[in-house]
């Protein structure tokens, strides 16, 4: 990796400062479990890093009778050992088990994981974001076994790998952002994430300077669950999750949102196959419906077409979770 | 006088038994130096600039811009302008800095112009291939087709193996020092004792000036036998600028350039009776070692005595890295083709796959131990109770299923030379030019010199890993125990019988009429007679005695042998609406002959069950079809079995009457080579299709219950 400066601030306020002082490109550092490894790649390259881990006021978490507030850097672990994140948000605990390692659980934080970079292996061999090669994509001309089966009209043929950000989705969390200005402002989760048109642009609605400070889900009670396959029942990267969330009423279904992870370049909301389930009870036959009409619009590459099926028995597998 | 013979069972005290390996402290606790671990005073770094293409041409090569930056000792091109780049991989140039970081980072530096050209990456379709030749070929066209054409029961399909790579857990590479006019090289090697010859004209000297010391592996499975072009750069390095030299390959070069076993694919008639009886083999095989090719695929596996056989055999060339010996070299492959085959020929005939195995043992070489093994297997694995016909027919996505499947190795001892030497203060050391890949060796010489002497295992230390010993063969093709078991046992006899002539006179008998026996020296058949060891020794005044012994033995009495047969059971979950395959319970039965050391034996055959899990799941090398790039030479994507994979793993070595007297013999190859057709045939019971070619992921098994019309 290159030579680059390194700043550990006790505050936001120098943190942002040092964000927006850099002569070069900057980074920031959370659990470092992705970025070293880029950096050590060569597909980012700042000149200047800035650790958030001394900064106090971006760890833990909050409870209180309408919202949990999580703080940015507390740490995947933290979050699922959590007694009211276990009780309210079984999603979020079982996508974090499902990373299937303790080492980058403990060392992984809330923010970092939704600011991951792809881990397409065109752009982590050096071939660019989108994988590019004299003008054509690889990942079209190439293996695109592991590649998005949604969302993939564009250049951006990757996939977002943020173990949380469907479960965040489906609980409607807010992200708070904190800009350089100081001001705070609030993205709904589902808009957080963008699909870049061009390789320079950002894979998220931060903007310069900006800091994701903490995420905020409402503590209304919901029927939650995500439900994830991946080829190694250890350490491995899920080939398709599906984080579901609805309200139960009575025994009938109702704000039900289906998310999608790993399929698309983003998170991937199926909101016309959750409308499906609207007042209605949550059984095999609804659920396995829902599956198939969440992946009615996927549009496969030339070697990822089992991604569909997979999907669609995710869909069904944390609708019938939920249900319990 | 002591003989070379193994004892009877009654006078083993060590041999046999479970006793842990005796680097097992260093090497849990960290201490155990590996060639990764050494480091030399001033000591620079070097490191490989590969070429990114499968199929290139080198324009130009322009290292001076490296040999600028700070802490950049020297840079070299190590290929000419218009040299052909064959795969990417293939290394094109070499730096050595003062740091890692340095070396590292002013690779970039290296400015190489390639003309690109269109590599040729397929290996899968044969239609589309190349490149081919033809290897070799049976020819009885119109038995076989008569047989096939009249056979009661028929199968046509298609199997295959990807190709994978070693991926040793310690990267390829040496540390290499110059000084007082030798050559001092740590390197990380299955070939010890030659592997100085590979580095004489790097090193500008004789192989006798190159000292050369491994004592501890970190995996080789036949990917280590030779010093390679980065251990000559590594060595003309620390010559050309007088300092000690680090070259280790990293994880991506490691991937890409330092093993690969050949994929293999075959499309295979077969025929039999109703009853399950085999009539027919008929197959094409190819398959891809880079741009080597491969060779012939041994089938029909084991059943070599069915009676109408044809094969063809073609090699595809293809612009990877190229391959090197994989654990038991073509037999995992052969063996997936022929039972998988075998196993839809008796799913066909709907006829139960342990017994359709059992009536057609006698086409294979060892009938009655298969038969045997057979048994035990099913008896470990419960296989009358889960045993079903093909297609688990319970409710629900989960269907369970048991897959079986044969195998055999050869394991005869190389040669081997090794020195015992007896102290007179009662200490003994051996030395021996061999290396211990993590299997155990070391502990396995010391037992054998231990057991001869009488002794406890503590009291012998056991000296290997170094060039100056006696020259021992590589550690390749389950030679190694054979070899140095028969060696340390004929210089440990030699030894014994030195000191039994100096013993003999002080207990008034003849030498011949002695025997060492737990830490004294008998007459034999006299209990009364007889002398510690300690004080025995001290008869040998200041001058201790060494004898020296080889493989094949002094006297000619052979200690090893050869032909061992396996059987493996898999016992497996399929999801079939996910594809996801889950190994619930694998069982291994074993013969090796006499076993030196049941725990490191039925560690072998443990470690060969995971790995064989990892090459039936998960391992394959994935490369780019337009650039010729290994996409996954990590370990993030280039997938090996967890613990949480595994399943419980079940092992049985056959031992006592009928397996001991044989002599030893190898098992590092022998129980991997099972493990993807059982795997792939509890697959097929359990789903009711035959997924073709492993790795068994969920791709593959999607599209196989679609194309088999069972996709939920």
């Amino acid at each position: 990796m290159n030579a680059f400066e390194y700043a550990q601030p006790a505050t936001l306020d120098e943190a942002q400062a040092l964000l927006t002082s850099a002569s070069g490109p900057v980074a920031v550092l959370a659990g470092g479990t992705d970025l070293l490894t880029a950096m050590k790649q060569g597909i980012v390259n700042p000149a200047r890093v800035v650790s958030l881990k001394s900064i106090e006021e971006l760890r833990g978490i909050e409870v209180s009778s309408d919202a949990v507030r999580i703080g940015a850097m507390t740490t995947l672990s933290e979050l699922a050992a959590h007694p009211d994140v276990a009780r309210l948000y079984p999603c979020l605990v079982t996508a974090i088990k499902g990373i299937g390692s303790p080492q980058i659980a403990n060392m992984g934080t809330v923010g970092g994981d939704l600011c991951q970079h792809p881990r397409c292996w065109y752009y982590r061999n050096g071939f660019g974001l989108f994988g590019m090669n004299n003008g054509a994509s690889l990942v079209l001309e190439g293996d695109n076994r592991y590649h998005a089966i949604f969302g993939n009209d564009g250049p951006a043929k990757f996939v977002n790998v943020s173990s949380l950000a469907p479960g965040l989705i489906a609980l409607d969390a807010t992200f708070n952002v904190r800009g350089a200005d100081k001001q705070m402002r609030d993205i709904p989760a589902a808009d957080f994430f963008k699909t870049p048109s061009a390789p320079e642009e950002s894979l998220t609605s931060l903007a310069a300077g900006e800091v994701l400070t903490h995420i905020t889900i409402p503590a209304a009670q919901t029927r939650n669950a995500t439900y994830e396959v991946r080829e190694r029942h250890g350490l491995d990267w899920p080939l398709v999750t599906a984080s579901v969330a609805y309200t139960d009423a009575g025994g009938s279904a109702q704000n039900v949102r289906v998310v999608l992870g790993h399929v698309a370049p983003t998170p991937w909301v199926v909101d016309a196959a959750a409308k499906t389930l609207e007042g209605k009870a949550i059984d095999e036959a609804a659920a396995a419906a829902c599956g198939t009409s969440a992946v009615a619009d996927a549009k496969p590459l030339s070697m990822n077409g089992y991604k569909v099926q997979l999907a669609k028995v995710a869909v069904k597998r944390a609708l019938l979770a939920a249900a319990g | 006088m002591a003989k070379n013979a193994w004892p009877s069972a009654d006078k083993r005290s060590l041999i046999g038994k479970r006793i842990s390996r005796l680097d097992g402290p260093v090497k849990s606790t960290g201490r155990a130096k590996y060639a990764y671990d050494i480091s030399r005073p001033g000591m620079i770094y070097a490191r490989l600039l590969w070429a990114p293409y499968g199929s290139a041409k080198v324009v130009s090569i322009d290292t001076s811009a490296a040999t600028q930056i700070k802490g950049v000792v020297g840079a070299w091109p190590e290929m000419k302008d218009g040299d052909e780049v064959r795969f990417a991989g293939q290394v094109v140039a070499s730096l050595a800095a003062t740091s890692e970081e340095i070396a590292h980072e002013a690779l970039k530096s290296i400015k190489v112009v390639y003309e690109v050209q269109t590599p040729q990456m397929n290996d899968v379709l044969l239609e589309k291939a190349e490149t081919k030749e033809q290897r070799d070929e049976i020819p009885d066209a119109a038995t076989v087709d008569k047989t096939f054409n009249e056979a009661e029961v028929k199968i046509e399909g298609h199997y295959g193996a990807a190709a994978i790579t070693h991926c040793c857990m310690e990267a390829h590479g040496q540390v290499a020092e110059y000084r007082d006019n030798a050559m001092y090289i740590w390197p990380s090697t299955q070939n010890v004792s030659a592997y100085a010859a590979g580095l004489a004209d790097a090193a500008g000297m004789p192989a006798s000036q190159i000292h050369v010391d491994c004592q501890y592996m970190g995996g080789g499975f036949g990917s280590k036998f030779d010093s390679d072009q980065w251990g000559a750069i590594c060595t003309r390095i620390a010559k050309e600028t007088g300092k000690p030299v680090k070259l280790m390959l990293e994880r991506d070069h490691e991937l890409m350039a330092a093993g690969a076993r050949p994929s293999a694919f075959a499309n295979v008639r077969a025929g039999a009776s109703k009853d399950g009886r085999i009539t027919v083999w008929d197959s094409t095989a190819w398959g891809s070692g880079g741009m080597g090719g491969s060779r012939a695929l041994g089938v029909p596996y084991i059943f070599g005595n069915i009676p109408n056989i044809r094969r063809v055999s073609r090699s595809v060339r293809t612009n990877r890295g190229s391959q090197r010996p994989w654990r038991a070299p073509g037999h995992p492959q052969s063996c997936l083709v022929t039972m998988a085959a075998l196993e839809d020929l008796a799913a066909a005939a709907g006829v139960d796959s342990l017994e359709f195995f059992l009536k057609n043992l006698d086409y294979t070489e060892r009938p009655d131990v298969y038969r045997e093994e057979l048994r035990i297997a099913a008896d470990l694995i419960g296989y009358k109770d889960k045993a079903h016909p093909r297609g688990d027919s319970t409710p629900g996505p989960l269907k369970r299923g048991l897959g079986i499947s044969l195998h055999t190795w050869g394991g005869a001892g190389h040669k081997s030379e090794s020195t015992v030497t007896i102290n007179p203060d009662g200490s003994a050391s051996v030395n021996i030019g061999t290396q211990d890949l993590g299997s155990g060796t070391r502990t396995v010489v010391g037992i054998v010199v231990a057991e001869t002497l009488g002794l406890p295992l503590e009291n012998v230390q056991v000296n290997i890993g170094r060039n100056e010993y006696p020259a021992s063969g590589a550690s390749g093709g389950s030679t190694t125990v054979g070899g140095v078991s028969t060696s340390t046992r004929d210089a440990a006899t030699a030894a014994l019988n030195a000191l039994f002539e100096k013993v003999a006179p002080a207990l008034g008998v003849g030498a011949d009429q002695l025997e060492a026996w737990q830490g004294s020296i008998h007459v034999v058949g006299d209990a009364s007679k007889s002398m510690p060891w300690v004080k025995a020794c001290s008869l040998l005044g200041q001058i201790p005695v060494t004898g020296k012994g080889s493989k094949p033995a002094s006297d000619g009495t052979q200690l090893d042998n050869s032909g061992v047969g396996g059987v493996q059971m898999a016992d497996v979950t399929v999801d079939i609406e996910t594809g996801r395959v889950t190994i619930n319970e694998f069982v291994a039965v074993q013969d090796c002959g006499l076993i030196v050391d049941l725990k490191t034996a039925e560690s072998q055959v443990y470690g060969a069950m995971i790995m064989g899990v990892t090459y039936a799941l998960y391992e394959e090398s994935i490369y780019d079809p337009v650039t010729g790039r290994m996409l996954n030479a990590d370990m993030e994507f280039y997938k090996l079995a967890g613990l949480a994979d595994v399943g419980t793993l079940k092992v049985h070595m056959m031992t006592g009457p009928g397996y001991d007297e044989r002599g030893v013999i190898g098992l590092g190859e022998p129980p991997v080579i099972s493990p993807g057709a059982a795997i792939s045939n509890a697959v097929a019971n359990a789903c009711g299709v035959r997924v073709p070619t492993i790795p068994l992921t969920p791709n593959r098994v999607l599209a196989a219950l679609e194309q088999g019309g069972k996709l939920a």
